[in-house]
Order: C-alpha cells, then structure tokens, then sequence
C-alpha cells in the first residue's frame, strides 16, 4: 500500500480559526477495488448549518475534472485557490490516502461535519461519499463511505 | 531541410508513434461496438418520461448520464448498496453491467499516458507533436516528389520501400494530422492550459422548499428530447434544500424539486463547444464511423515506420566516403554535387577517385554550397545534378540557382554540367538544363557540353568521363558501380539466332532460374521475385562497368530471358552472343518498377522496334488476363530479324495480343515503327482517348520518332506526350 503523508504548515483558515491552538491529526482514506482509473477525492468541512467552511485536501490535480466533484463545486465555485498547495494526486483503487496537518482544536466538538466527494473517470459521481462529525470521540473510529471508500478515519 | 525535419522525428519517435497508432487503432474500435450494441431511445422520447421510467425501476437513482454514443447509464443506491447499469430507454430496466471494460481502460492508459501519469501525458503528446511534424513535412515532400498539389495521387515510381511509404502516407495523412492536431488539444485543455472548463450556473439562492414534485411533470425536463441529454443528476433524499442538475448538448441548469421550475441556466461556452467537437474527432465517441476510419488510417503509421527506416538505412549506405578530399581554396578542380536521394554523390565519388589517381586536386561539396569567391585555384567547375519532381532543385542544390542569377557575372572558370534523371520522366534532367541555360545567360565559359546519365547509367557516365578526359588532356576512365552487386550465376538453357542476312546479328538467350533461398523468397530479393521489364545486370569478363538489359520474362514464366544484339567490338555483347547452353554468367537484378504495365484493365500500346521488343514480348506473354494489348514492333526484315515472331501467332490465338502493327524498314519502301503509329493514327488516337496506356522500348532516336509522331496524333484531341507522361500513362525504357 502506497501512503502519502503530507504536513501542512499553518497555512490555511481551518488551522488559524482565531485562536492559535492547533493539534496534528491524521486522515486515513482507503479506497475499495472499484475496478477503475485513479479517484479524485476532495475533504472539506461544513459547519453545523451545513455552510461551507474549508478545504483541507484535494487528491487529483486537473482542476477541469473539479466539477465531478459536484458538492464541493457547488460550495466553492470550482475555486482552485480553496485547494492551493494542498493539492496531491489521485488516489488509485485499493490504494490509501494518509495526510497530516495540524487542525484547529475549536472544530471539534463544535457541529462542524467534514466530507469527502468522489469521483473516477467514466464511473459513478460520489458526492458526499462520507460525512463524518468531528468529534474527540469520534477519532479513530473507522466509518465505510458510499461507493469508493472502504474506510476513512481521523485521529489525534 | 524539409527531409531532415521529416528523417530525425521520424526515426527519434518512432516508438512513441507506433504504440500511439497500434493503441489509437485498438481503441477506434470502441466507439463503434458502443453503438451498436447499447438500446437506443425511440424516437421524441423526452428526459423526462425516461427519468420517470428509470425511477419507476429504480426508486433511489441519483444519476441518469447518456454517452455521446447513445448509451443511457443509471446510478441509484438501493437500501445503501450502490448500483449501476447500462438502461434499455423503452422500460427503465437494466440491461448491462456499468463498469468500465477494462480493456479500454487499458487501452486508454496506455495511449495517453503509457501508465506514467503526467510524465508519460508530456512524453504521449510529444509523440503526438512528431506525429504532426512527420505528417506535414511528410506531405511537403510527397508534393514536391510529385511535382505539385495537383499531382498528389499521381503514379508513384521507384523502390518498393518508398512507394509504399508515400502510397500509404498520402492516403493516411489526413486522419494523421487530424489525429495528432486533435490530441495536442486535447492535452493542452487536460493541463488546463484552455480556457475550456465546463460553465456552471450560479447555485440558486433559493428554493421552493418543497419536494416531491413529478419528474414526468418537470416543464424543462419534457421539452428535453433524450438525444440532447448528457447527465441528470438527482437531489439528495430528504434535503428540501438540494436541486436536479440537468446537462444537456446547450448547457446546465438546476430544477427546483418542489415546483420543477428552472432556478438557473448556463450555455456552453464557445471554448466549451470547440473542445467537445475535438474530443469528438479525435475519440470517435459520437461519431464512431469517423473513428473506425481514423483508427485504421492509424494502422499505416508502423508501415510508414517499418518503410522509413528502409529508406534511411539504404540512403545511408547508398552515400560513399569521399577519400582525400582537397580544401575549396587549394584545389584545381571544384565538384559541386546537386542529389536528392544520395545517389549522385556515389558517381561524384567514383569521379573525384579517378581524378585524384590522374594527379589532379578535387574538392567535392553540394551545389548549396557554391561560392566562387573561394576558388581561388580552380580551373574547372564541375556539376553533377540531379533533378527533383517537375524540374525542381534536389535537397543538396538548394539555393544554387538563386545565387548564381543574383551574381553580377559567372566565374571565369570554365564550366561542365552533367546531368541525372530518367527519361521516363516528363523532365528529365530539368534541373541541370535549367543551371546550364542560366550559365549560358551569365556567359560562363564553358568546359563541356551538357550531357546526360539516364537511370545512373555506368555506360553512359564511362562515355561522359572520357570526354571530359579529352578535355583536359588526361586517360580518365571512369568505371562506377553503383552498390557492390551480388551477383548470381546463370546458365543458359537455350539460344535462338536472328539477324545475320541484315548484318544485326541478335540472340535470344533464356537462362535457367536459379536457385533461391527461403530468406531470399521471403525478402523477394535477387531473383526470387521479378518482372518483365526489369533489368539484369551484366559484368562482362574483363570488363569493370556492368552492362544493363531489359527482361524479356517473369519469375512466374520460370526462366530469364533477355535479347542480345552483338555490338561491333561489344565486349558484353559479345561474350553473351558467344554463349552455348550449358555455359555460365554471373548477373544481377536491377528492379525497374518504372517500366511495368500497371494493374488496370485499360488497353496497352506496346511500341519497341530491334531489341526493344523483349519486355514487351515479356508484358505480352504474362498477359493472362487477356487485357487489350496493341503491339507496335519495328525491324529490319520480317525472315531475318522478327523476333518472338511464331509467339506472338500464338499469343494472338491464345487471347493475350490483340493486335500487331509491324514495320520493316529494309526494303523498296523504308518504314518505321513511327509510320506505323501514323498509320494507325485514328486507332491508336481513340485508344488513348479512352486510357490506353503507352509503354516505349527501343532506342533513343526511335523513342523520340514515337513520341513526335504521338504528338501529331493526339494533337487534335489536345493531348501531348509530356501530359500522359505526367499522367503516368506513357512510360519509356531508352537505351
């Protein structure tokens, strides 16, 4: 298994909401044996009113293939600047995405949902493909998403 | 330059190429069986009733997406199990698995990326970029060889490699650049480097709030016809909040699920549009006749690959080493070389050789070379050139002409030119006329006469080099032999004897055919495969320079035979003449595709007078198609010098010969095989009219008697020789 482990400095609005307390947490992805070309995949938070709040990863870097992606384009626009300098590759069937970057402490706890849409060429649009509350007890416990995920989890 | 520009991509890509075409051909195929094996709507049927269908099967569709093909897809989830499969439109029923075919996917992979992501895209388009430049350049050379735009699907002459590689390509190139243009799009819009991406509406600010109203009932959805639609997507159960997108052939717009009203529309974009109609072309996805087309126009690019490096490799070998070659400055004799194929510089060779033995300094370089400025020592310039297509300059003569017309005046160092080219062509040694004539005009002094070598003639060159050699006041014998020939030897089986009573002492010899090797019949190399009207090559014992004659039989005929008149002091000639069956000589083919009756079923004029008469007795006796043959055969006297003449009764019984004019031209009243023509005018006039083709053998000065006389007939139906010669309808083989 092929794992991509990325540390984000202190860049993006998620990690500074105000108050400078952050915490490294991992985000595990694997992907099922869908019999496909790589997945794009994007992970983004909502808020507890299902606002758009952030990005935190985008795994595919052809922004004319963002629009599959069809819940995170609509919350952005297609924005590529909502994904600059967190953007990777696409992630290949049976294969597992592994980022860590540090997240605010204040999303936890507090409502806030985060997601993953999917997508793979010719195959099926997966938007929302999982939608997992941030929460302190939440972390690690594995959660299976719709269609191309086998299982996702964050842990601290 | 345009060969150079065509030679190192060519060769550099051509693995890049070859799997990008083998790959692109594979996948033509795709489109194709998509279409026809996906159920396609009837008729009017709108995205809304399908939608209602497909959602009658499937309550918990998400997604309905129709391929450019015709092919409907549904997503649904059905108790939290995803689901997916390809819809019969007339029920809503799944009728196949969704899944990609995995072999496409492989297929697709491998064509655009060679399974190395971004790296093996940029390697994948750069091949695509040769693919373009080949194609281009290609088509440049191919008009310049023709001699113009309008001669693109002319005849084609030469060897087998390059006939091929320029019959494939001027057929090929066309799906090739369209091909090749189409991908470099393609990626650029993958890379974003286009301002092509897909126009959404802005997401509506709000909604009805309501759900649950009627798919069937949807007023934009029942105005949609199902072949404008590319992908309908549904809202999330539950979410009142949540829209239909809907993406048709115009644009994308969302529906509100509670009132099915348009909330937003976007068109697509110009960009948009150009981008999807070059997925299209290039894909065949959408059009898959014009896939299958371009996917087997593909397959000729690894023959193309395969031909090229062929004619490389033998351009190469075809092109000597120049020994001792003296600085521009110092020597006393300047050789400029005007060569297309490299042909010209293996006769420059021999010369400068030959020079260089007889005590002289030579420098050899290319006409494009030409600067008289530093020929400070010079007494004599020579010219050795070639001609391409319609009297065009070759590749190494580039920019001579100019130069020389831009000068205030010629050198004054005395001048020859000799010229190369084959006389079967309408403009034959164009070029080299064409550097004498703008010589004259600038008073250049000149050194010897124009001259000529047909066909690389080893004869006609040993006859230019003594002159030249008279010249200078020098013994200069120039023997060239083209490539080292392998030769084979021959036995003779039979003789038949002609002429003595009209002091034209002719025989016709039949060599048994020799033994050929599997790898020789697999290559149809030497005599494992030839044709009437090809040459054999003749190095006569004591002699350096090979003597050349016309077949008069075919591989199928299962001998070789050839027509010998013994020349006064011939040396060949007469070691030929001299032969009793059971003796032996070693020879060589030389393939000669020019002289050929081609394939159609378009009646043949066949003029030959003396020897000239075997390829066309050979023509006449493979003849078994009984194709309308008229043959015109001049000799001296009908009991002393008719040859083939008991055949050719024969050959007229057996359907092979429809016709034979003779002319005798001993006797009370002298006749040539050109009053025969004349005689026949009418006749011969009509044939042509209606596309007869003309084959002429003999020699030079009967050739010429034909060709006036053929321009008087045709005359009145304004046609000349030069046309059908263009037309590649009258051929000649001139010794």
């Amino acid at each position: 298994m092929k794992s991509i482990l990325a540390t984000l400095a202190l860049t993006t609005a998620l990690t500074i909401p105000g108050l400078a307390m952050a915490r490294p947490v991992t985000l595990t992805t694997t992907l099922n044996n869908y019999g496909g070309d790589g997945a794009y995949l994007a992970l983004y938070v909502t808020d507890a009113s299902g606002a758009y709040v952030g990005s935190l990863w985008m795994a595919g870097g052809k922004s004319k293939y963002y629009e599959h992606l069809s819940d995170w384009y609509r919350a952005t626009g297609g924005d590529t600047a909502q994904v600059n300098g967190i953007t990777g590759a696409s992630v290949g069937a049976g294969r597992t995405l592994e980022i860590t970057l540090d997240l605010a402490d204040a999303l936890f706890d507090a409502g806030y949902t985060l997601h993953i849409d999917a997508a793979v060429e010719d195959m099926r649009d997966s938007p929302n493909e999982v939608a997992v509350p941030l929460t302190t007890d939440g972390a690690g416990t594995p959660v299976t998403g719709r269609r191309y995920v086998a299982s996702f989890a964050y842990d601290m | 330059m345009i060969r150079a520009l065509h030679r190192w991509p060519g060769l550099l890509a051509l693995a890049l190429v070859t799997i990008l075409s083998l790959s692109g051909a594979a996948l033509s195929v795709f489109p194709a069986a998509e279409r026809i094996t996906a159920p396609q709507a009837e008729a009017g049927l709108t995205v809304a009733a399908l939608a209602d269908r497909i959602q009658a099967v499937y309550p918990g569709v998400e997604q309905i997406r129709r391929s450019p093909s015709g092919r409907i897809t549904a997503y649904w989830f059905d108790q939290g199990a995803p689901g997916a499969a390809v819809i019969d439109p007339a029920t809503g029923e799944g009728v196949a698995s969704a899944d990609p075919n995995q072999a496409e996917r492989w297929l697709t992979n491998l064509h655009r990326s060679l399974f190395l992501g971004d790296g093996g895209r940029f390697a994948m388009a750069a091949g695509a970029a040769a693919m373009l430049i080949l194609s281009l350049s290609g088509a440049a050379l191919v008009v310049r060889r023709a001699g113009g735009w309008r001669h693109w699907f002319a005849p084609l002459r030469g060897p087998l490699a390059g006939r091929l590689h320029a019959e494939i390509a001027r057929i090929a190139v066309v799906g090739l650049v369209l091909s090749s243009t189409t991908a470099l799009w393609m990626t650029a819009s993958t890379f974003d480097l286009l301002p092509d991406g897909g126009s959404m509406p802005a997401v509506p600010a709000e909604v009805s709030g309501e759900t649950g109203f009627a798919l069937d009932q949807m007023i934009t959805l029942r105005q949609t016809p199902v072949a404008e639609l590319r992908e309908l997507s549904f809202p999330y159960p539950g979410d009142a909040t949540d829209v239909f997108t809907v993406k048709t052939d115009r644009g994308t717009g969302y529906l509100d699920q509670g009132d099915g009203a348009l909330l937003a529309w976007a068109d697509l974009t110009g960009w948009e549009r150009v981008s999807e109609t070059i997925y299209m072309l290039h894909t065949g996805q959408g059009a898959a006749t014009l896939g299958l087309v371009l996917g087997l126009m593909a397959l000729g690019v690894p023959a193309m690959g395969a031909t090229g490096v062929v004619i490389w490799l033998a351009g190469r070998r075809g092109r000597p080493r120049i020994r001792g070659n003296q600085p521009a400055g110092r020597a006393k004799t300047i050789l400029l070389v005007g060569s297309e194929g490299g042909s010209t510089w293996g006769f420059a060779a021999t010369l400068q050789a030959a020079l260089t033995e007889a005590g002289q300094s030579v420098h050899v370089g290319p006409m494009s070379g030409f600067a008289p400025e530093r020929y400070a020592r010079a007494e004599r310039i020579i010219l050795l050139a070639a001609t391409y297509g319609d009297g065009a300059a070759p590749a190494s003569a580039k920019g001579f002409l100019d130069r020389l017309n831009a000068s205030d005046r010629a050198p004054n160092i005395p001048l020859a030119v000799l010229g190369f080219g084959d006389r079967s062509f309408p403009a034959y040694c164009a070029f080299a006329k064409s550097v004498a004539a703008a010589a004259e005009a600038k008073g250049w002094p000149e050194l010897l006469a124009l001259d000529t070598i047909d066909r690389q003639s080893p004869q006609d060159f040993a006859r230019w080099g003594r002159a030249l050699g008279d010249a200078l006041g020098i013994r200069l014998e120039l023997s060239h032999r083209p490539v080292q020939m392998q030769t084979t030897t021959l036995t003779l089986v039979s003789r038949r004897d002609y002429g003595a009573e009209v002091q034209a002492p002719t025989t016709i010899l039949r060599f048994a055919l020799p033994h050929a090797s599997l790898w020789q019949r697999l290559r149809g190399a030497g005599f494992a495969r030839f044709h009437a009207g090809d040459l054999i090559g003749i190095l006569p014992e004591g002699g350096a320079v090979p003597r050349l004659y016309s077949l008069a039989s075919g591989r199928r005929d299962s001998f070789i035979e050839i027509v010998v008149k013994k020349h006064p002091g011939g040396l060949c000639s007469g070691q030929l003449t001299a032969l009793e069956p059971g003796d032996t000589v070693a020879a060589f083919l030389r393939r000669n595709p020019g002289f050929r009756p081609d394939r159609s079923r378009a009646p043949l004029i066949l003029i030959g007078a003396g020897t000239g008469i075997g390829p066309l007795a050979g023509f006449v006796r493979g003849n078994a198609r009984h194709r309308p043959i008229h043959l015109f055969f001049g000799m001296r006297h009908p009991d002393s010098d008719f040859f083939y003449g008991e055949e050719l009764v024969t050959w007229q019984d057996e359907g092979r010969l429809t016709r034979l004019v003779t002319a005798v031209s001993r006797g009370a009243r002298p006749h040539y095989v050109q009053d025969a023509l004349r005689g026949e005018a009418t006749q011969v006039a009509e044939l042509i009219r209606n596309g007869a083709r003309v084959m002429v053998c003999g020699g030079r000065d009967m050739a010429t008697g034909v060709a006036d006389a053929l321009a008087e007939i045709l005359a009145p139906a304004g046609l000349t020789p030069a046309v059908l010669k263009a037309e590649g309808r009258y051929v000649e083989d001139v010794y």
